[in-house]
């Protein structure tokens, strides 16, 4: 009973991680309608800048949790400018590849200059410690990473459903032209998209650092499964977000736990089967014509 | 009486959330008739040619083709069972040839899509070539067989877009407002090769150039709101008040843009 | 036409004397661009003709790859056996992702072939006991004909030119066919194939075993050649090199994929004797390619070529046939 608590606790906030991760991708995807293949770089990169700042600041995570994820926002709002911006003509699909292209860039550029060691980050003080519920001690800091989690998905869904941002988005998410009707700058809705989408992939990237560390190709791992769950959820769907990320981040931590060879394969075929059974995800918009 | 009957709607509607676009709309269509379907933008035509097609599920009722039931029949089987439509908006390969996009649908009617271990070209293919150009050559198009189909004009593209549908040989053929965007000379053209297809062919058209439809409807059909208004004799619906009444707003709008 | 015959000529006779000409060392670099190629070829059905961009193919390289190394060690080295049981088995395993896959499109097909592969690459990553998990299977033993040991490299060689010759002529006759044209017409416009009558969804399931069966022979052949296999094989990387290798070549061509795998195996042996940032210099020059040159070294050559001889010659050329996209005389 004991362990099943924990591995509770424990799959809960690494559903909540997941969810906050593709949430930048959902939106991206959503709005810009790239498949952004560098979220997980720039998630990485959360990681690892997290990592020099508390090893510079005397292990002060909470000045990493606020500079990180802006910085990662920066590097996002660059790639956009730079690299996105001038090629929209070219097509979705061509974006979509300069992603991945850039994936690979980025894969050796923080391999150049944060080595290819496996590296973790301490918890922070305040939150190392565990906290006695139920007769059952957890660790603070899967609790914190699940609040942060509940409050942002939260604020997501109320900045979605009731401001005016939101409607521009959710506008977007149905209607291209919908945006430039309502005489909003498209320009300016795709940088601040991708800007906030970089935004939570950084944030991702630091609230994941201390429990699951930071090694090489931890961004793909971390993108294909968000991949897994942009799919499983459906597109454009906060709600079906928030529910695959759980499903995903309980299914896998369990499985890991019962049957480890076959954790990744239990999630893969998972999704398999929702798309037989409901080939637009679980609460998305319709992506698959008869 | 019945076994003329090749297309029978009945009691059809369909809505997309909580707007209704059709509701319970019937018809009942001889073999050989040539209907033409007018109505104001948002009367639902072109949804009732989608549901007609497959490429629409209708909300409720049921299409019987031939006797049998095919609401449930995917598009692509109507089209081998002889319903073929063309589209409001041209819809073609525009970086394949003219040619090309003929020989797409002709070797389709000739069953010769899964040969995968032949060339096709007109050595191996003489008949099939022979077919395509001699369909190109009724359509004036010989000089353009060979060029891209983005690269020819609106109109040319206009007249692929029917060549592409009369080419499978169908039995009911629906064309959604052929001569859209046409000049007056590329509309004779069309109107004239319309006038001479096949005399058993089934035809519904959509069409909002009147002149157009009145010359080739022996049956029209007015869509208003989702629903049929009138169903009879291009004289008698001519001169109906009620369509005045929707189309006199609407030519002088036509007028305007 | 005459231009083409003979640069097809004089590349297959380049191709033939190879071993006379380079050393052991290039005579490889040659058989494993031509494996690589047959790889890029197979991606290419369904990237470039049917228009579905996939990010899974290492799926089906493993599985033959796989399949051919378990036979090997297991039960028999025999060529037949190795290469007609990696292709069956990578059909068959196309076959089932394929139902899945073909049902969406655009990103979601880039999406569920990415997962579909990982998932092939978790299991054999995992499963110790059949595929020796992330250690991978060596010491596989060198294909057998009959008495004819194939270790020898020339022999190889001849081996594996011999079946790319046949895989590129099969190929060119297939995208040429009534059937390709149908695939190609799928990339250019579903929706109107189906209004033409056609099951789109079967013909791009057909598409996908093609490519996922000749994938799997090109696993097979790697296995063979290098006798060793991990799972790095069957990662995503490799379905993202593939994929490079097709599209900086020229997607939508028959020379494309071949000149693409040409052009990354020789890049990777010249660049990592100075660096091992291979993936930065890949994904630069990979991001140049989609900004740049879309159509790949194909695109580029007749850009080349155009702008080198703008003599009436060569606009009669591309006037007497003008499916830019799909024909493959880059060689006039």
């Amino acid at each position: 009973m004991d362990i099943i608590g924990a591995q509770l606790v424990n799959s809960i906030s690494y559903g909540l991680l997941l969810f906050v991760i593709t949430c930048g991708l959902s939106l991206v995807f959503g709005i810009l309608g790239v498949l952004n293949l560098a979220h997980g770089s720039l998630y990485m990169i959360g990681a690892y800048v997290s990592y020099s700042i508390t090893v510079h600041s005397g292990q002060n995570f909470w000045l990493a949790l606020i500079i990180a994820p802006l910085a990662v926002a920066v590097c996002s709002l660059i790639i956009e400018m730079i690299l996105l911006r001038p090629t929209y003509q070219l097509g979705h699909l061509s974006q979509v590849l300069l992603t991945f292209g850039l994936a690979y860039v980025i894969h050796d550029m923080t391999a150049a200059i944060w080595g290819s060691d496996v590296l973790s980050i301490p918890l922070p003080q305040s939150l190392s410690g565990t906290v006695t519920l139920f007769n059952q001690a957890f660790p603070v800091y899967r609790l914190a990473v699940i609040a942060i989690g509940l409050i942002l998905a939260g604020l997501l869904w109320f900045i979605q459903e009731k401001t005016r941002w939101g409607a521009i988005i959710r506008a977007g998410l149905s209607d291209k032209e919908m945006i430039c009707a309502l005489g909003v700058n498209i320009q300016l809705v795709f940088t601040v998209v991708f800007f906030i989408g970089g935004y939570l992939a950084g944030f991702g990237g630091v609230i994941a650092a201390p429990i699951l560390g930071l090694y090489p190709s931890m961004e793909f791992q971390t993108l294909i499964l968000a991949l897994v769950v942009l799919v499983i959820g459906g597109l454009g769907s906060i709600a079906g977000t928030f529910v695959a990320s759980l499903t995903i981040g309980i299914v896998e931590t369990f499985c890991r736990f019962l049957v480890p060879e076959l954790s990744l394969f239990v999630v893969f075929g998972l999704m398999a089967v929702v798309l037989i059974v409901k080939p637009n995800g679980l609460l998305g918009r319709q992506v698959v014509k008869h | 009486m019945e076994n003329h009957v090749i297309l029978k709607i009945d009691r059809v509607g369909m809505h997309f959330g909580g707007l209704e676009i059709l509701k319970d709309v019937s018809l009942e269509v001889k073999k050989g008739e040539r209907i033409g379907i007018i109505g104001p933008n948002g009367a639902g035509k072109t949804t009732f040619f989608n549901i007609l097609t497959g490429d629409l599920k209708p909300s409720s009722g049921s299409i019987y083709y031939k006797g049998e039931n095919i609401t449930n029949v995917a598009n692509f089987k109507r089209t081998n069972a002889g319903i073929v439509r063309t589209f409001q908006r041209n819809n073609l390969l525009n970086e394949l040839t003219v040619l090309d996009n003929l020989l797409l649908v002709l070797q389709r009617k000739h069953h010769l899509q899964n040969v995968w271990f032949k060339k096709r070209n007109e050595k191996k293919y003489p008949k099939l070539f022979e077919e395509a150009n001699q369909l190109i050559k009724t359509w004036g198009l010989e000089k353009r067989a060979n060029e891209i189909v983005k690269k020819l004009s609106y109109g040319e593209q206009r007249q692929i877009e029917i060549l592409l549908g009369i080419a499978i040989n169908p039995q009911v053929l629906l064309l959604d407002e052929p001569t859209a965007g046409m000049s007056q000379a590329e509309t004779d053209y069309i109107v004239d090769l319309l006038h001479n297809l096949p005399k058993d062919l089934t035809v519904l058209i959509i069409e909002h150039d009147l002149e157009v439809v009145f010359g080739l409807a022996d049956r029209m059909v007015v869509l208003y709101d989702g629903g049929i208004l009138i169903d009879g004799d291009p004289n008698e619906v001519r001169n109906d008040r009620r369509v005045n009444e929707i189309y006199i707003g609407k030519e002088e709008a036509a007028a305007h843009a | 036409m005459n231009k083409k015959g003979f640069a097809l000529i004089a590349a297959v006779m380049l191709l033939i004397f190879s071993p006379f000409i380079f050393s052991l060392f290039y005579l490889n670099l040659v058989t494993e661009i031509l494996i690589l190629a047959i790889f890029a070829l197979s991606l290419n059905i369904l990237v470039g003709y049917t228009g579905l961009v996939s990010l899974g193919h290492a799926a089906f390289f493993g599985v033959g790859a796989y399949m051919s190394a378990i036979l090997a060690r297991e039960i028999s080295p025999n060529f037949f056996l190795t290469l007609f049981a990696s292709l069956a088995a990578a059909i068959i395993a196309s076959a089932i992702i394929g139902i899945f896959c073909v049902k969406v499109s655009g990103f979601y097909f880039l999406m569920l072939t990415l997962a579909f592969s990982q998932m092939i690459y978790s299991f054999v990553h995992q499963s110790t006991t059949i595929t020796g998990g992330s250690n991978g299977l060596s010491g596989i033993p060198s294909p057998l004909i009959g008495s004819l040991d194939f270790s020898n490299p020339v022999y190889f060689y001849y081996l594996i030119l011999l079946l790319f010759i046949l895989i590129y002529g099969g190929l060119s006759l297939i995208v040429h066919s009534p059937f390709g044209q149908v695939l190609i017409g799928i990339r250019e416009n579903e929706t109107r194939l189906k209004s033409m009558g056609y099951h789109t969804t079967l013909y791009k399931l057909a598409a996908f075993v093609i490519a996922g069966g000749l994938g799997g022979v090109a696993g097979s052949l790697y296995t063979s050649f290098n006798s060793f296999i991990s799972p790095s094989d069957v990662y995503w990387t490799m379905s993202g090199s593939v994929l490079i290798m097709v599209l900086i070549g020229g997607s939508g061509t028959m020379i494309g994929p071949v000149l693409g795998a040409a052009f990354i195996v020789i890049l990777e042996t010249i660049v990592s004797s100075y660096t091992t940032m291979w993936m930065m210099i890949i994904g630069i020059i990979f991001i140049l390619f989609v900004v740049f040159f879309p159509k790949g070294i194909v695109g580029l050559g007749k850009l080349l070529l155009q702008s080198f001889s703008k003599s009436n010659k060569l606009s009669a050329i591309s006037g007497k046939k003008s499916n830019a996209l799909y024909n493959n005389d880059v060689k006039n």
